[in-house]
């Protein structure tokens, strides 16, 4: 029976990179700022996360500077958007940009290195436990940190004065503004959490998922993590469902396959898409819902003296 | 999304390509599928790449492009390419045919070299590596090494090319264990280390206990090296990602035949509407140590290759029965590389349907 525990951790290693990067991305699209960029910040928090790693072989120091550096790369988007007003679409497609060829000029010479891998972690007689043993006290560090932000974005978004705020600017910065809440402070630091989110994300993909720096090793994943956010209609539990139902449909197919039901290969790889998008159509349904939801001024540049 | 970034990066690396080269060397052109330092396929082009800029020297000036994606956006960085003076463009990956013959019609005077695919023009020659041959190999190990009698395929797509590796591979490892099994996963996908881990992760999952791969990431390998298992390395050796795991790799060793048709390009010798397919005997792949493995087998190994290479031994020879159990190649029989090129069956013992 250890392969179901096998396939529900292998569900959760694809899914925690999701989360962890959409999580971020929710807070910033709730404070009403639209970063493209995840992809770009994730791929220079592999990078850095990777680099750091080598040069220390400590994968706790990779780990933070993965941290650092999609924080300090987002302050570029920051500094773009918010101090200077600059579209919100445009410069996070170039920051994506930016972030891959970035990434691939510093993680040159670590090409081949080989990476040392964060490890998980293990309890004496818990993790033994067997079915359950190692899915709830035998993961990496990371997935525990996943569930923490989730949780604690959860609690802060809705449950906190400061929450609040960030909320009531994502949905109309002008009366936040009038109100004297500081629009651009709380938009940096948002842009800033989803930076370092993202980060931290592409450091799962280069010191857990596979322990290796390739360029590109991203893959697309951050314009998923984009798309969870939309899907999870900004809640923060939903994103989780949903990147724990993309990671199980993706790894069910892999399944499916080696086990020979004839099903064509083509279907099997495109159904975590087709999957998220039906989720998508049944949670739209309900209008009302999806429009209190979304941030009202998503995407608005805001200059203070209008 | 992700294709509009492809497309404005690719446009964006040309035209910074292009306004470095100098003027009066012959500039020979490479397009590639995926980074240069994939630790696969693209990395094993840029190697050939160096090694004929090293052999011509001064000459020639060698430009490679890197991370263009098949398809339409390809169309444009070949054209831009012929357009900025290249005198032969190598487009390194079988979803850039179509593209080259399209660019190749507009600028006759511009050489073409199309890897692993099959539609030639005037000035366009395909060059392919007979991959199947080091396949056989790497499967008759399989077939040895393996307890449990199944091996897992991560796959790409369903082009010829493939289907032949993994029919190279089952008839290999059946030379040696007639009831040998194979698993087969499609991934959809040339480069994505971490899919092709969870694709690594699956087959192991099921039992399997050796994996090989037709996809260009390390991820597999690392993999197998972290659950104890054996691999084989694609295109490039992989010996790093697994010094426990990796039996051997397909090595490809483009260069010498880059330096060949580059010289043979500026001697005006180069023809065009060829179709080359060179094997181990060649030099164009060859296989890495065998390692991690006894000595019997490496023995059996080591002489298979010998007699590939002497011509005495082609991997497609009969009795080989198809999926369904109909014959394909009776007792003797060899297969003409026709069938090959276009295969789109699989043998007998593979577990899986294929994609058409």
């Amino acid at each position: 029976m250890d392969i179901a525990q096998n396939i529900l951790l292998t569900i959760m290693t694809a899914a925690t990179p999701l989360l962890i990067a959409a999580i971020g991305e929710l807070v910033v699209e709730r404070s009403g700022v639209l970063n493209l960029g995840v992809e770009g910040m994730m791929v220079i928090g592999a990078v850095c996360g990777f680099a750091a790693t080598a040069l220390t072989g400590s994968p706790w120091v990779g780990m933070l500077a993965a941290i650092a550096a999609g924080a300090f790369f987002s302050l570029l988007f920051g500094v773009l958007t918010l101090s200077l007003a600059a579209n919100q679409v445009a410069t996070g497609l170039s920051l994506t940009l930016l972030g891959l060829g970035l990434s691939g000029m510093i993680g040159e010479s670590f090409v081949g290195t080989a990476g040392v891998k964060l490890g998980s972690i293990h309890i004496p007689v818990l993790t033994e436990i067997p079915l359950v043993g190692r899915l709830v006290f035998g993961q990496d560090p990371i997935f525990y940190i996943s569930l923490m932000l989730t949780g604690g974005v959860a609690w802060f978004l809705f449950r906190t004065r400061a929450g609040l705020t960030l909320r009531a600017i994502g949905d109309n910065h002008a009366s936040a503004h009038a109100l004297g809440i500081n629009v651009l402070k709380v938009r940096y630091l948002a842009v800033m959490f989803g930076g370092a989110c993202a980060g931290l994300a592409g450091a799962h993909l280069s010191l857990v998922y596979t322990p290796q720096w390739v360029e590109n090793m991203t893959a697309g994943r951050g314009w998923i993590a984009l798309a969870l956010v939309v899907f999870a209609s900004w809640r923060p539990w939903r994103v989780l469902g949903g990147a724990y139902l993309f990671g199980a449909v993706s790894i069910g197919q892999l399944h499916a396959q080696a086990l020979g039901f004839g099903i064509p290969s083509q279907f099997l790889s495109a159904l975590p898409y087709v999957a998220t998008i039906v989720v998508l159509v049944i949670i739209s349904r309900d209008r009302r819902l999806t429009l209190m939801n979304t941030p009202a001024s998503l995407g608005q540049a805001f200059v203070p003296d209008r | 999304m992700k294709k509009i970034v492809f497309a404005l990066a690719a446009t964006l690396a040309v035209t910074a390509v292009t306004s470095a080269l100098a003027e009066d060397k012959y500039k020979a052109c490479f397009i590639y599928v995926g980074s240069k330092t994939d630790g696969g396929w693209t990395q094993a082009h840029e190697a050939g790449r160096e090694y004929a800029q090293e052999k011509l020297g001064d000459k020639v000036e060698t430009v490679a492009l890197e991370n263009v994606p098949e398809g339409p956006d390809a169309e444009r960085a070949i054209e831009r390419f012929a357009r900025s003076g290249c005198g032969i463009i190598f487009t390194t990956s079988f979803g850039f045919m179509d593209p080259t013959i399209a660019v190749a019609a507009k600028f006759p005077d511009v050489k073409f070299e199309h890897a692993t695919g099959y539609k030639t023009a005037p000035n366009v020659t395909t060059y392919n590596s007979r991959f199947y041959e080091g396949r056989y190999i790497i499967g008759q190990i399989a077939g040895k090494m393996s307890k449990t009698g199944v091996a897992g395929y991560i796959a790409s797509f369903p082009i010829p090319e493939v289907v032949m590796g993994i029919n190279g591979f089952l008839t290999g490892a059946r030379s040696v264990n007639p009831d040998f099994k194979l698993k087969v996963v499609w991934v959809n996908s040339w480069f994505d280390a971490g899919k092709e881990a969870d694709a690594a992760k699956a087959l192991i999952d099921q039992g399997v206990d050796i994996i090989t791969q037709h996809t260009d990431s390390t991820g597999p390998m690392q993999v197998a090296e972290e659950r104890g298992i054996k691999a084989f390395g694609q295109a490039f050796d992989q010996i790093k990602a697994g010094p426990t795991a990796q039996l051997t790799a397909i090595e490809d060793t483009w260069g010498p035949y880059y330096e060949k048709q580059i010289a043979a390009a500026m001697d005006g010798s180069w023809k065009g509407g060829e179709s080359t397919w060179d094997g181990l005997k060649d030099g164009i792949l060859s296989m890495a140590p065998y390692t991690n493995m006894p000595d019997d087998v490496k023995a059996m190994a080591e002489e298979t290759q010998k007699k590939i290479e002497s011509g005495e031994l082609h991997p497609f020879t009969g009795p080989i029965n198809k999926q369904d159990g109909t014959v394909w190649l009776k007792d003797g029989e060899v297969s003409d590389d026709g069938t090959l090129l276009g295969m789109n069956f699989y043998v007998e013992g593979v577990d899986d349907k294929l994609p058409q």
